[in-house]
């Protein structure tokens, strides 16, 4: 599914580069479930970001899916971040204006998908995180947890094969956090591939495999 | 994306941020009404002008004694410059042109005039009966003066409405003695009110046989002489039997001016229009500023929405998804005011109507095309650079809303 190799990404910070990542090899199977855990500032989010598809790196390659993304156009790479990536994130990241259910919508907008059809996935996929009943909610209607679950739906909804996950829990109370993590691990045992970024060691230990990052470099890769 | 979906999203996100919306379109909406004000206020002007030359009558040709040229400055030229007097002579010859329809010399002056012991200053027209058909005018009584030759200085005179109120006491003015100066003429008729027009305001004037006005202001010379063509294709012929009788007249030295009530309007036409023109310019300029405060509204949007783009950019959006989405709202805005001025536009130009009824005010409908395509421009436009900046964004950076 995924395969990095010498994967680097440099920033410049002043006069100083920055190796943010340094020389990452990986592979991750289909359908794994992944923790990728580490201080702050040891490269975990740029492994995310590039992953996601929302970087490059600087050096070294990524192959998804058998694909060499490094040397994609834009409109490529957005194209494939739009039907095999899925995004959920720390704040949510739901549009306030919008109901629950125009939220899931959204990737399917974006994709130019006809009304009708768009609408019956998204309740599906709301059906599936189980806020089919709260469809016409905004956001600030809907508690934190709620809002991950619709962050979640708007994840699946083109049915990718890998879902990206960057502090899921981060600003969710312990027992709506476990309930997320619960969803996202049912669809985890249903083939999709999981990729969750960690501080909580509690929710680390919990992935199959557990990736520990530090100044950049691939620490330790431990199996559960 | 459907482009339908584009409209909803643009509009769904101009709709959540109403005071930002609205001072937007208010910007715009004036700067299109401003267009349409002072547009519909220059064609306003530009009809009244033609319409008060159109009034003076049809085909006419008027004489002026002198050469309206610039001559040049030789030691010679001022003792060639004789600036010989119109006389009724050049008027009646001018007769002998077969274009010519109607002449009427005319002289104008201001004198005292008195009714039994009430004195007031007025307007002397001296004329002919012709000029009556020439200006198309009516009486309210009475008759115009005789159709008689230019030299009989009939004692008898035509008064304008106002005097007809103004002085005469009893209301009743023909019949009765006014007098001008040292000359007593009885009064024939009574013109209908006319208004005040571009020559002269003729409800304040006395109109007498042009040999008595020329005794009154002791002058042999006319002010002008209006001709009637026979026809509007024949105005450029009798023009030139105009001028080539008259020169002739004077011995050969072309020292008058012959104009054309065609060749004034137009000059008029094109100078008012010219400033028309100008005033759509300048209210243009207002539809730039409207411009620019929704390049900085939109930018403030832009920066405000920096997860929204960033999420966008996640969920696949390509940089000319985002760029189309904030092009469309400057573009939506910039229509939504655009049609807002329209209607604000068309509201103050019926007011300015009630307040001024002898203008008549419309907008060109060039100017309300233009005026609505500048403001969609502008939007588009002004939309881009915000929109090219959300489109640039990072979506790392966006989401953490840095």
């Amino acid at each position: 599914m995924i395969r990095l190799d010498a994967l680097c990404r440099n920033f410049q910070v002043g006069d100083q580069e920055v190796h943010a990542l340094d020389r990452v090899s990986l592979l991750i199977g289909r359908g794994e479930y992944v923790s990728i855990m580490g201080p702050s500032g040891s490269g975990k989010s740029t492994l995310l970001n590039i992953l996601g598809l929302m970087d490059r790196p600087t050096s070294g390659k990524y192959l998804l899916d058998e694909v060499d993304t490094s040397t994609m156009p834009e409109a490529e790479l957005a194209q494939t971040r739009q039907r095999q990536i899925g995004f959920i994130f720390q704040s949510f990241h739901l549009v306030s204006r919008l109901s629950a259910e125009e939220n899931v919508e959204l990737p399917m907008l974006l994709a130019g998908d006809a009304p009708a059809a768009r609408r019956a996935r998204s309740r599906a996929a709301l059906e599936r995180v189980g806020l089919g009943h709260r469809h016409d909610h905004r956001p600030n209607q809907l508690s934190g947890g709620e809002r991950q679950r619709v962050a979640i739906a708007r994840a699946i909804v083109m049915q990718p094969k890998l879902m990206l996950a960057d502090e899921p829990t981060g600003n969710l109370d312990s027992a709506s956090g476990q309930e997320i993590v619960a969803l996202i691990e049912e669809l985890n045992a249903q083939g999709l591939t999981l990729l969750v970024v960690t501080h909580d060691p509690a929710i680390g230990s919990r992935a199959g495999r557990t990736l520990r990052f530090r100044d950049g470099r691939l620490d330790q890769d431990q199996p559960a | 994306m459907r482009p339908m979906d584009i409209n909803l999203f643009a509009g769904g996100a101009l709709s959540r941020a109403p005071a930002r919306t609205f001072a937007m379109l208010l910007a715009t909406a004036i700067g299109v009404a401003a267009v349409l004000v002072l547009t519909s206020l220059g064609e306003a002007a530009r009809t009244f002008v033609t319409k008060e030359f159109r009034s003076l009558g049809t085909n006419l040709i008027i004489v002026l004694p002198g050469r309206s040229e610039t001559s040049g400055a030789g030691p010679g030229m001022a003792l060639a410059e004789t600036n010989r007097d119109l006389t009724l002579d050049d008027a009646r010859a001018t007769r002998r042109s077969p274009h010519v329809d109607l002449v009427a010399p005319v002289v104008v002056g201001a004198a005292a005039a008195n009714v039994s012991g009430r004195e007031r200053e007025v307007t002397i027209l001296g004329t002919t009966g012709e000029f009556k058909n020439i200006r198309k005018w009516r009486m309210a009584a009475g008759e115009f003066l005789p159709d008689v030759d230019m030299d009989r200085a009939a004692p008898v005179c035509v008064v304008g409405d106002t005097i007809a109120k103004e002085m005469f006491v009893t209301g009743q003015p023909i019949g009765e003695w006014l007098r001008i100066g040292d000359r007593r003429c009885r009064v024939t008729g009574v013109l209908e009110p006319q208004g005040t027009s571009i020559m002269l305001d003729v409800d304040e004037t006395v109109i007498v046989p042009v040999v008595s006005a020329q005794a009154i202001f002791d002058s042999p010379g006319l002010f002008r002489i209006i001709l009637q063509a026979v026809s509007r294709d024949r105005i450029d012929a009798a023009k030139q039997d105009v001028r080539r009788i008259i020169t002739a007249r004077h011995y050969g030295e072309e020292d008058i001016t012959v104009i054309t009530q065609d060749a004034v309007l137009s000059t008029f036409d094109g100078i008012l229009r010219t400033l028309t023109l100008a005033l759509a310019g300048i209210a243009g300029v207002s539809l730039i500023v409207a411009g620019v405060l929704i390049m900085n509204v939109m930018l403030v949007a832009v920066s405000q929405r920096t997860g929204e783009i960033g999420l966008l950019k996640a969920l696949g959006a390509t940089r000319q998804q985002v760029l189309v989405l904030f092009v469309t709202e400057a573009l939506f805005l910039a229509t939504l005011g655009g049609i807002v001025g329209i209607c604000l536009g068309y509201v103050l130009i019926a007011g300015m109507g009630l307040a001024y009824s002898e203008l008549s005010f419309t907008p060109p409908l060039w100017a309300t095309m233009g005026a609505m395509l500048t403001a969609m421009a502008c939007g588009v436009l002004f939309g881009i650079l915000p929109a090219r900046r959300a489109a640039a964004m990072d979506p790392i950076r966006a989401l953490q809303n840095r």
